[in-house]
């Protein structure tokens, strides 16, 4: 009796190891350090921002986004139609699926994405208007690896 | 004008003008008298600082990005990211490519201006550039 008590016991921390380690691994997953970037991506969305993971974002988004680039959030960045459809089908198919990115945010913007807001709650608004950082999209200005798609916290340095 | 278009003229320019051309073949000089072809009157540095440096009605200028001597990096207005050196001198892979120039001049003069450059605006801008040494 007593070793199956233990046994049991044994059963359950295994899977709660198990669920442990999914879930960190799902958390990776919804940060996007794992898709290898497309170097047309690279080439033509981070000559003006940092190359955000195309896990960050819900496909919607990206499809928004890509469909309206002579808009881009104030700014004109439009590309030619063959470009256009060579980013819009990597970036669908690398679209964000974990359940929090699934779910396009208010103006198809990363940094109005629930999850995003809850990472950053630690963070004072008046950190954010400094000339360093300047937008909440400037990833990099913080996060010393984001153009390598690494956001580990460990590597955030805030400049002051 | 389309952008294809354009782009045909500008390679068509630089053969007419005894130039080699091929996708990365191009220098600043041979972009500057293409469009200065383009255009039929020879290019103005000083009218194409006067159009980097300037507003044009809008929020941004030229400058705003690539700062008002674009010997050094500048900083793009919204996102904050470094952008290197315009000037040729400075970076010796700025007009090196007509399509990339392409590109570029269409988004950015439609972003300070609200439409886009001429080639005599382009061929002025170029020249500038070039003068800084």
């Amino acid at each position: 009796m007593n070793r199956r008590r233990s046994f049991h016991r044994c059963r359950v921390v295994a899977i709660v190891l198990l669920t442990a380690s999914h879930a960190t691994r799902a958390d990776d997953d919804q940060r996007g350090s794992v898709a290898p970037l497309l170097p047309k991506y690279q080439q033509e969305c981070a000559a003006c921002h940092v190359a955000f993971p195309p896990g960050m974002l819900a496909a919607d988004s990206w499809r928004r986004l890509l469909g309206n680039l002579p808009h881009h959030y104030g700014a004109d960045a439009s590309l030619d139609a063959a470009t256009v459809n060579e980013l819009a089908t990597w970036l669908g198919a690398n679209a964000g699926t974990y359940k929090r990115v699934r779910e396009a945010p208010p103006e198809d913007r990363i940094t109005r994405s629930a999850w995003f807001i809850h990472k950053h709650d630690e963070v004072p608004g008046a950190v954010w208007k400094r000339p360093a950082v300047k937008s909440a999209a400037n990833c990099a200005a913080c996060h010393t690896q984001a153009d390598r798609g690494d956001f580990n916290e460990h590597a955030v340095r805030i400049p002051r | 004008m389309t952008n294809s278009s354009l782009i045909r003229q500008v390679g068509a320019a630089l053969i007419a003008i005894a130039i080699p051309i091929g996708a990365h073949a191009a220098t600043p000089a041979d972009l500057q008298a293409a469009y200065g072809a383009l255009a039929g009157t020879p290019a103005a540095p000083d009218r194409g600082q006067q159009l980097f440096t300037s507003r044009h009605g809008r929020e941004w200028s030229c400058a705003s990005c690539h700062g008002a001597q674009p010997t050094q990096a500048g900083q793009h207005a919204s996102t904050g990211k470094p952008i290197a050196a315009l000037a040729p001198a400075f970076s010796p892979e700025r007009f090196t490519d007509a399509a990339k120039t392409e590109k570029w001049f269409r988004r950015n003069c439609s972003d300070v201006m609200g439409r886009e450059c001429g080639a005599a605006e382009k061929a002025d801008v170029i020249a500038w550039l070039r003068t800084l040494k």
